[in-house]
């Protein structure tokens, strides 16, 4: 579960990016995070990841509060969240398997699990032939299911998706979309931020609209009410 | 981090090297090129330090026997002399030896012709351990009970003691400024490296990775180009000192001033100190390097 709860963030050089947000994200929900550039979106993901601590008001990410998160800490929640970026994040000179493997490595797990998880996790986002791959033969969005693939092996409790789709051209855009959806159906908390109006259409979720640092709608019927009102 | 992990950031460090040829190669050649120019400054420190220590021990004490003692008796101070602190050797010089030296040191010289032997002294030439202490000694040597007089070169020994200092301070000096220039560079090096990797540092630490998996590989493959490239400054040093000693002693002249002990005398010494130099610049190194890069 994530939870804001009168949430601030103010940054070194004076800029307010987050004034006040109150949120509650739910086990198992889907939820759209949209809103303009320099709205506070990015802010948000900045301090579900741990990346950066709230000025003031609390932070709840499933049990970890962090808003008073010890530096030690901050890996162990971060394997409770799978993140993909717009971007993949991709490690070059790794193939496609060792990809996902390396994100199970990083917990511990032992070969034989990473020898059994990763073929399944590659499956599930349609990679399986392509595991010898390295991430540069791979087309983009073949490229943002390997960066799904990598948040998904560790089965965490919510994936955060920052503009999954800003990437890809429609067609793909659709199919990450219903990937991420699938995910969903399986139980994972899904937070995916975006611009794209006609995908958030397409898929009627719950829509938190976040503008100038401020939660200005949250609704459950796919639109931009701020937009609409 | 689990301990089913350590064969993988141990292999992961290996492959590093590899991955990132041209970065590894530059360090290793940092790393050579420093380690080159601090070895062969401590050789020759090392050695113009017991060049001088052996002239030092050229500067000798006289020390003339009471005329009064007989023969057994002044060979005796000899054991007494040796006793007192500082002194390397005392070798006795019979009044007959003495007067031997004299007429042959002044070949042509009528200056010593009549003259007899029974006129002079018995007399110790001493030498000392460390001149630095030449006051102090000379008066123990009064002291010794059968000694008449003493003579030294104050002034040669006080020189001596002054070049002495000047040369160690001077090489702890110009080796600490190598050394950390050393570091400087190498230090960068690593830093540009991991500059190279950020990306791949930022992910890790994106899907959960702790400062000690991250870590673990880097100090690897800093270990072990440290350790190659120790080893490799370390040949090369040997190759090239071998190479001074054969050129100094093909002059016969310079062979007279300038004698360099083998480099076999210097190995243990200079292992440690390579091996140790090749660890501390690779593992601290790519640990403090890396730290910059781990604030994600």
């Amino acid at each position: 579960m994530i939870e804001f709860t009168n949430v601030t963030k103010s940054y070194s050089v004076g800029t307010k990016a987050l004034k006040g947000v109150s949120m509650q994200i739910e086990d198992g929900e889907f939820a759209f995070l949209v809103g303009p550039s320099g709205s506070g979106k990015s802010t948000i993901i900045k301090l579900i990841t741990g990346e950066l601590k709230p000025t003031s008001g609390t932070v709840h990410v499933n049990g970890y509060s962090l808003e008073r998160i010890r530096k030690r800490e901050i890996p162990y929640m971060r394997r409770t969240v799978g993140v993909v970026f717009q971007d993949f994040r991709l490690i070059e000179n790794k193939t496609v398997y060792d990809n996902v493997a390396f994100a199970m490595r990083v917990i511990g797990a032992r070969e034989r699990e990473i020898r059994d998880r990763v073929p399944y996790v590659l499956e599930l986002v349609g990679l399986e032939t392509k595991s010898r791959r390295h991430p540069g033969e791979l087309s983009g969005g073949e490229q943002q299911r390997l960066a799904i693939a990598r948040a998904l092996v560790n089965n965490p409790s919510t994936i955060i998706a920052d503009e999954p789709t800003g990437n890809l051209d429609p067609a793909r855009s659709l199919e990450i979309m219903s990937l991420l959806q699938e995910i969903n159906n399986l139980g994972t908390t899904m937070l995916v931020v975006t611009h794209e109006r006609d995908l958030v259409e397409r898929f009627p979720k719950r829509v938190i609209v976040i503008d100038n640092g401020l939660v200005v709608s949250d609704g459950m019927d796919g639109y931009y009410h701020y937009e609409d009102q | 981090m689990k301990i089913n992990n350590i064969g993988y950031l141990i292999k992961e460090g290996i492959r590093g090297i590899f991955l990132h040829g041209f970065m590894s190669f530059a360090a290793v050649c940092v790393t050579i090129a420093c380690l080159l120019i601090v070895g062969s400054f401590s050789c020759l420190a090392y050695n113009f330090n017991i060049i001088v220590e052996d002239l030092n021990k050229t500067n000798e004490v006289m020390v003339y026997v009471d005329e009064t003692l007989s023969d057994a008796q002044a060979r005796s101070v000899g054991t007494r002399l040796n006793q007192v602190e500082n002194i390397y050797n005392a070798q006795f010089v019979s009044r007959e030896e003495a007067l031997e030296n004299f007429i042959a040191d002044h070949e042509g010289d009528d200056a010593f012709v009549g003259v007899d032997a029974k006129d002079l002294r018995h007399r110790y030439v001493v030498t000392l351990e460390d001149n630095e202490l030449i006051h102090q000694t000379v008066e123990r040597i009064k002291k010794v009970e059968g000694v008449a007089d003493v003579k030294a070169n104050f002034e040669l020994a006080e020189g001596f003691s002054a070049l002495q200092n000047v040369l160690h301070v001077a090489s702890i000096v110009v080796i600490a400024v190598l050394l950390m220039v050393s570091l400087l560079i190498i230090s960068n090096t690593v830093k540009l490296a991991m500059y190279d990797r950020r990306d791949e540092i930022a992910i890790m630490k994106m899907v959960g990775a702790t400062n000690g998996f991250i870590r673990l590989p880097f100090v690897v493959e800093g270990f072990t180009l440290g350790m190659v490239g120790a080893a490799i400054s370390f040949g090369l040093m040997w190759l090239l000192y071998d190479w001074v000693v054969v050129q100094l002693d093909s002059v016969s002249t310079l062979k007279l001033l300038l004698s360099f002990v083998p480099f076999t005398e210097l190995l243990v010494p200079m292992v440690v100190t390579f091996a140790a130099a090749g660890l501390f610049v690779g593992v601290i190194g790519s640990w403090t390097s890396i730290r910059k890069f781990m604030d994600v």
